[in-house]
């Protein structure tokens, strides 16, 4: 029930979103001509179109960062109930240092295998 | 839920609707007179009062110029592009408490759109669907600039995000909790005693380090500067939004003085004591000698002036960068995000661990 404002903003926001393009498209003129419906290419006529293939390194980050984002969401049940538990025993604490030398261990490999370079 | 707790909850949303709304031309207008005073020039002063009102001119004329839809586009997701990035704009900051919960006859009323207990983890899922719109938006323009600077937005962003997401971990171990109004109560205690001044347990205080890597990452995920090199003019443009028309444009730039109002209001949330009353209000709120309803009504009046003044000066940061700093090169974004925050976000989380151990903090 908490969450029926949350659904309220999103559909102002297409409401709005959606009412400022049709506003825009009926009030403003149309004087289409080839050149402004070519792709903008800084004043020469454009060179092939955009679906080329570009670097590889843009997947390699984002396959990265599903691998350490992944594990970051671990940190945050144990952040809430560190405090909570370090009142009992050390044995928490203990296994997620093991779980960040895990994912330090990663991280050094990552690095060392130059994924990370941009050249 | 009753008739007024609906109307509550309506109102809640309307005020974050506007809220919202005005962050972009009240910030536009404010970014293009914070670069001229920098830049030792004047600004736009012509229309209204200290050209106050060139926002609101500038939004007619934007409504009445040709919106063009490039014949090379795919429509469906061209004209969708804007919309997505305004939804989640329009939805982080709803968490963001902007007074202490009070009750009246019986009634509590919360002073945040959704009263989520997942607080922080709900923004944080939330922003990161901004990528989906940049994503959108370049790939359907079918322009190289355009597909070059979503690709570089989106990885930076998510670049970013991890050391966002880490910096905070830290914070919610100092607090206890992910509630946004549970980490605002927790800021209100006492972290030393010198004579007679008591300085709060401020997130600033207790994280310095996550606060500058909050700050950072912030600066980042919004594509402001230092970090815009998704419309980095002098190599792609306006990166995503170069096929865009005068509308779709003014939507993409909502969206980012939504993101910067939610970033401010995060960092005023987090780092320093979001609603909690700045030095002297107390006092005010003492001396108006109210009583009864009137009394809370004003506390309330004055805790979310507090936190209207903190996201202010945060906004006026973000200006202020803006225009100082110049941009970085790409390679150095990436290096600042993966080989300096990602593991200067977890030596903070060891040192706050290590310090929560001593009892220090």
């Amino acid at each position: 029930m908490s969450y029926l404002p949350v659904l309220i903003l999103v559909v102002i926001a297409i409401a709005l979103g959606g009412a400022i393009q049709i506003l825009s498209h009926v009030l403003g003129p149309k004087f289409p001509n080839p050149m402004k419906n070519s792709p903008f290419e800084c004043g020469m006529p454009p060179l092939g179109d955009a679906r080329h293939r570009f670097s590889v390194r843009f997947y390699l980050v984002a396959i990265l960062f599903l691998l350490f984002d992944v594990e970051a969401v671990f940190f945050f049940p144990f952040a809430v109930t560190f405090r909570e538990y370090l009142g009992i025993n050390m044995f928490m604490v203990l296994e997620m240092a093991v779980f960040v030398g895990i994912l330090l261990v990663g991280y050094f490999y990552v690095l060392r295998k130059g994924a990370l370079e941009w050249d | 839920m009753d008739m007024i707790d609906v109307e509550i909850m309506l109102a809640k949303v309307l005020l974050i609707v506007l809220m919202v709304l005005q962050a972009a031309p009240i910030m536009a207008w404010v970014e293009r007179r914070g670069a001229a005073l920098i830049q030792n020039r004047l600004g736009p002063n012509r229309v209204g009062p200290l050209g106050l009102f060139q926002s609101i001119a500038d939004a007619i004329k934007a409504m009445f110029k040709e919106d063009l839809v490039p014949a090379h586009v795919s429509r469906f997701y061209y004209l969708l592009a804007p919309i997505a990035c305004l939804i989640p704009a329009f939805m982080t900051f709803a968490v963001i408490p902007m007074a202490a919960p009070i009750t009246i006859e019986g009634r509590s009323i919360h002073f945040q759109v959704a009263d989520l207990n997942v607080g922080i983890l709900y923004v944080f899922a939330v922003a990161s669907l901004g990528v989906f719109g940049i994503i959108m938006a370049g790939w359907s323009s079918n322009n190289k600039f355009s597909l070059l600077g979503s690709l570089r937005s989106c990885s930076q962003m998510i670049s970013y995000e991890l050391s966002l997401g880490l910096s905070v971990v830290a914070l919610i171990m100092v607090y206890a909790s992910v509630h946004l109004g549970e980490i605002v109560q927790g800021q209100a205690e006492t972290l030393l005693q010198l004579g007679p001044i008591a300085i709060p347990k401020l997130g600033i205080f207790v994280q310095p380090l996550g606060f500058l890597l909050f700050l950072t990452a912030v600066h980042a995920e919004t594509n402001r500067l230092p970090f815009d090199l998704p419309e980095g003019e002098t190599e792609i443009v306006a990166g995503y939004h170069t096929e865009y028309g005068p509308m779709g444009f003014s939507l993409f730039m909502m969206a980012e003085y939504g993101n910067m109002l939610t970033a401010s209001g995060l960092l005023a949330t987090l780092y320093f004591g979001g609603w909690q009353m700045l030095p002297g209000f107390a006092y005010v709120h003492g001396a108006l000698g109210l009583s009864g309803n009137a009394h809370i009504l004003a506390g309330v009046g004055l805790q979310f002036l507090s936190l209207l003044l903190k996201v202010i000066f945060f906004m006026l940061l973000f200006v202020w960068t803006r225009w100082t700093l110049p941009r970085f090169r790409y390679d150095q974004v990436m290096d600042l995000g993966w080989k300096v925050m990602f593991p200067l976000s977890l030596v903070n989380i060891f040192i706050t661990g290590a310090l929560i151990y001593l009892g220090w903090i």
